[in-house]
């Protein structure tokens, strides 16, 4: 293997130094070049500011720096094909979950001006990590050579070690931390071991050429132990059972903005990755791997989740469920499958960063506030923070005019559609012991007696502006998910079908009844 | 004249969509009004008048129109799946849409001072619960009849959950966990025929069943008929599925326990009609004997239950069981007049349940308690409250020339003709009823004033009385002249359940 590799090194030499990549591959990078660029100003711009005025400006940079490269995004969205020799493709694929994942950055930046204030947390780094960490996921969503979803899986990560670590004073999120990147590290080995053994079975770490090879008919035995291997890196990265453990310690421990985000963000990109490596690439012995596995994790998510007096460890064991929800997709047809796991992607992102955002907000000093206890009354105390939560709860359990109901919907059909009674029925009962532990916040909120000892305070604007935009996504995606559907669904039939037959987009109507 | 005319048929396209929405869009413009109660509180009952007024011109206007559903509205909402904003009434839902539009205002007057607290919240849940209620007898896609179906279900939990009396955490989580259990079944039975037939449309299903169109219906067909009848048997409650409605109804504010004894059982028994039966009518004929055990079972024990409840409103909750086994045996009679009688007992139900829930409320603010212990002679320091009562008891008992006659006797002659045991069983519920309901009566109006304290309640105010007049009337007037609304009912009976059955029943003869 290596020293095939080491032959056609040379080559590799040779032809990089004659075509020099040209001004439409970086077009092809642009949002995650925009995003690098506004994190190294962030990094330089820090020390020349103090401490309090730091938090504002900072902020706001990297505000501007998810904007601007939501702005990219659409510049990237009109130069599609591939760049920098074979490594990126631009395609609505890694278009859509390139909006998905800057998004949720966005949002988590928005929450966190308030919560950086009144943790007492250094805002350079902090903002710095959010945006690199950004430039991971984009680079995750649209890379297809193994070797470079690799890199970008490790950039994210490694930043999200550090941001999980950021609440020094506290002692549980140092130990967040450490127990993300160590797990998180012995994860990712997996997932490198399987892409060599994948080179190996396929002589490529190129995903259309392993596709070609794993289309043909004789698949080598390797490339069922690659695909396992693969899978077990990246369900640790999704937080699917049996790889669930390091989820409710760590989401415990990390800073509540910073959850918001890495229950989201590098979740969806993992599943981007899982989808190109799964469907894209064809790989073999997927099927039951994932049927396992998605059953367990709603299971195990579902039941974990009852007896949680955390709100935080309660959401960590509800994403877990969730990212079960997401597998079960996985296991269907892979057009619908696709598609429906990229629509329960961008609703799951809109209702759980909006639902982090209000207990990020409600958090307070020292995240004293984070028990089931502390949310009595709120429905009282203060009735409009206490609704969208509620709004976003019930978006998590699955009632209509929400995002996660189409979501949900979505999976189902799926589901059903490709004849997997078994999987919808665990689903289905999954979801109705999943509707308990939401409603115990919500009749917390306003069933029970407020206490005295929790303080309210005033929303402050860019809280405000992080969750409104969540609730207007998910009331989006549960109103009108359309758009949004078509859209995955194109996306999905590009990412499926043979890459030899050019008419990619000609039966895209047929794909959902 | 003729201008009116011509207004009234371009309004018949979207008359549907305003009378489903006025009260939501009530609802959220309540948002906007400053926190003065007695403002919210007008605006509250304007909007829902405002939505009684025109859904009147649904029934008025119903035999104008063609086709088997009226007012009939089909735009595409979601391209895929498809997913069709589709609307319209027949004969049958027009009257349920009509009785919620009625009960809502009764119910904002009669919460007027009993809501203290959060009364902005309070009445914009009122409001739309009141959407979600008339969106599910309106719907005639699978998927946005779901989709309302679950939209009531926060409303009334929160509703119940935090206005409530005493354990009121306790019934809203129960209610809540029941009801979206149930449907969880229903929704995974839709989605099978979305696979299957590539539609959620009602119509189309149901003649791509009929015709045979849909692979694979043979054997899920009785999967997917349990499937609806589980969320609909929960709702309507069916025994041995009722033990939640106790707890809701004894809990709830009395707002919430007039919509939900008046319309939200109801969608339960709606929906046993008009999806169980319509789309699986063959299912719904194999398994009707079951069915009407329970029925039975139902009408008895919760007769027997309320016979021995010390509690007023524990009682009236399992009355309505009773009753609500009433309207399930009718249905299952599968004649045309226990059908007949199965939807004329839904709405007479609504009324004087909903009329002796508003009466408890009345009593329970002056007392704050519903042990009937508690009381005795009230008739004495409140007559006219007594005669309100006592209408509305008679009203429910079954009284011939108040509503509850008529479907109670349709339903019985049903049930005899398909057989006639079953006739026997159901009539000693009436009998029952007419004691555990007089019984109640007498203990609290009849006899001297044992507690000092009830000798001091003051009689029903204007408000109160302008709450309980249009109950009073609508019981005569349903009673006296129950063809207005047999009328229309039955050639959708006719129609719908009963054509697909004669033609089942003709080929098994013809066997």
């Amino acid at each position: 293997m290596m020293t095939a590799f080491l032959h056609s090194l040379p080559t590799l030499l040779a032809q990089a130094a004659i075509s020099i990549p040209k001004t439409a591959d970086y077009m092809r990078i642009l949002p995650e070049l925009v995003l690098s660029i506004f994190g190294m100003l962030i990094m330089v711009v820090d020390p020349l500011l103090d401490e309090e005025s730091s938090h504002q400006s900072l902020g706001t940079i990297a505000l501007i720096g998810t904007l601007a490269a939501l702005a990219s995004t659409f510049c990237m969205a009109r130069y599609p094909g591939t760049a920098f020799y074979n490594m990126v493709r631009v395609e609505g694929f890694s278009v859509f979950f390139h909006f998905l994942v800057i998004a949720i950055a966005g949002v988590a930046v928005l929450s966190s001006f308030e919560y950086l204030k009144v943790q007492h947390i250094r805002a350079g780094e902090y903002y710095g990590l959010i945006l690199f960490c950004t430039v991971g996921m984009c680079l995750m969503s649209s890379a297809i050579e193994l070797v470079l979803i690799f890199i970008a899986l490790e950039i994210s990560s490694i930043s999200t070690y550090v941001l999980a670590g950021f609440r020094r004073r506290d002692a549980s999120s140092s130990e967040a931390s450490l127990k993300y990147f160590l797990l998180g590290s012995f994860a990712t080995a997996f997932f490198l071991y399987g892409v060599a053994l994948m080179f190996g079975a396929t002589g490529s770490t190129n995903i259309d050429a392993i596709s070609q090879v794993l289309r043909s008919g004789n698949v080598p035995v390797l490339a069922y132990v690659a695909t396992a291997l693969m899978f077990v890196g990246l369900g640790f990265k999704v937080s699917s059972a049996p790889f669930h453990i390091w989820a409710p310690d760590v989401y415990e421990g990390a800073p509540a903005p910073v959850v918001g985000l890495m229950s989201t963000g590098p979740k969806a990109a993992a599943f981007a990755v899982l989808l190109r490596v799964m469907f894209e690439a064809n790989a073999p012995g997927r099927f039951w791997l994932i049927w396992v596995s998605a059953a367990l994790s709603m299971t195990l998510g579902n039941l974990g989740a009852l007896v949680q007096d955390n709100v935080k460890r309660l959401l960590a064991y509800s994403s877990i469920a969730h990212a079960g929800y997401l597998l079960a997709a996985f296991a269907a047809q892979p057009e619908l499958g696709a598609s429906a796991a990229m629509f329960y992607t961008a609703a799951y992102a809109a209702m759980n960063v909006g639902a982090f955002a209000v207990v990020s907000h409600f958090a307070n000093a020292g995240e004293k506030y984070v028990t089931l206890e502390d949310y009595a009354g709120l429905g009282r105390r203060s009735p409009v923070l206490a609704a969208t939560f509620t709004f976003f709860l019930m978006s998590l359990i699955g009632i209509p005019i929400t995002g996660g109901f189409f979501a949900k919907f979505y999976v189902l059909t799926a589901a059903l559609n490709s004849n997997l009674v078994g999987l919808a029925i665990i689903l289905v009962l999954n979801s109705a012991v999943g509707a308990y532990y939401y409603l115990r916040i919500i009749v917390m909120m306003y069933m029970r007696e407020p206490r005295g000892e929790v303080p309210v305070t005033p929303v402050p604007t860019a809280t405000g502006l992080a969750i409104a935009v969540c609730v207007l996504l998910t009331l989006y995606l549960g109103v009108l998910p359309g758009r949004v559907l078509d859209y995955a669904a194109h996306s999905a039939h590009q990412l499926v079908s043979d890459r030899s037959t050019p008419t990619a987009a000609a039966g895209f109507s047929t794909i959902v009844r | 004249m003729n201008m009116g005319s011509v207004n009234m048929e371009s309004l018949s396209p979207i008359i549907l969509s305003l009378v489903t929405f006025i009260p939501a869009v009530g609802g959220l413009l309540i948002l906007l009004i400053p926190r003065r109660d007695r403002d919210i509180k007008l605006f509250a009952f304007a909007i829902s008048m405002l939505a009684f007024v025109a859904s009147l011109h649904l029934p008025v206007h119903l035999h104008r129109e063609s086709g088997l559903f009226k007012f009939e509205i089909d735009k595409v909402w979601i391209a895929t799946p498809n997913i069709h904003y589709h609307m319209g009434i027949d004969g049958i839902s027009v009257w349920l849409v009509v009785l919620t539009t009625f009960l809502t205002p009764l119910c904002v007057l009669i919460s007027w001072t009993s809501i203290h607290e959060r009364v902005k919240e309070f009445f914009i849940l009122l409001l739309i619960l009141e959407t979600a209620l008339i969106g599910v007898f309106t719907s005639l896609d699978l998927f946005l009849f779901y989709f309302f179906w679950e939209a009531t279900l926060i409303p009334m939990a929160l509703l119940i959950g935090m206005y409530g009396h005493g354990r009121r955490v306790y019934a809203a989580v129960k209610y809540f966990l029941f009801t979206i259990i149930g449907s969880m079944f229903m929704l995974a039975a839709i989605l099978w025929l979305y696979a299957k037939t590539g539609s959620f449309d009602f119509v189309v299903i149901q003649n791509a069943i009929r015709s045979g169109g849909v692979p694979g219906f043979e054997t899920a067909s009785l999967w997917l008929f349990l499937g609806f009848f589980i969320a609909f048997a929960v709702k309507v409650p069916l025994f041995p599925l009722h033990t939640w409605l106790p707890d809701a109804h004894v809990e709830a504010p009395t707002a919430g326990s007039v919509l939900l004894a008046g319309v939200l059982l109801k969608m339960g028994t709606y929906g046993l009609l008009r999806f169980d039966v319509g789309l699986f009518p063959e299912q719904a004929h194999r398994n009707a004997p079951w069915i009407m055990v329970l029925a039975l079972i139902g009408i008895i024990y919760g007769a027997l239950v309320s016979l021995v409840q010390p509690n007023m409103k524990k009682l009236i909750a399992y009355s309505s069981v009773s009753h609500l086994g009433f309207v399930v045996l009718g249905i299952f009679s599968f004649t045309t007049a226990g059908l007949n009688g199965a939807v004329f007992v839904m709405l007479a139900h609504g009324v004087a349940t909903g009329g002796l829930f508003m009466l408890c409320g009345i009593l329970y603010e002056r007392r704050h308690t519903y042990e009937i212990s508690e009381f005795g002679g009230l008739a004495t320091p409140m007559p006219k409250y007594a005669t309100f009562f006592l209408v509305t008891v008679l009203a429910s008992v079954g009284l011939p020339l108040l509503n509850g006659f008529i479907g109670e006797f349709l339903v019985l002659s049903g049930a005899f003709q398909a057989r006639p045991i079953y006739g026997i069983l159901a009539a000693t519920g009436v009998i029952w009823s007419a004691g555990y309901l007089l019984w109640m009566y007498q203990r609290v109006f009849f006899g001297q004033v044992k507690n000092e304290v009830n000798n001091t309640l003051p009689d029903i105010n204007l408000r109160e009385k302008a709450a309980l007049w249009p109950i009073a009337v609508a019981a005569l007037v349903m009673g006296v002249a129950p063809l207005v609304w047999l009328n229309a009912i039955d050639p959708v009976v006719q129609r719908y359940a009963l054509a697909p059955f004669t033609q089942l029943a003709s080929k098994v003869v013809g066997q």
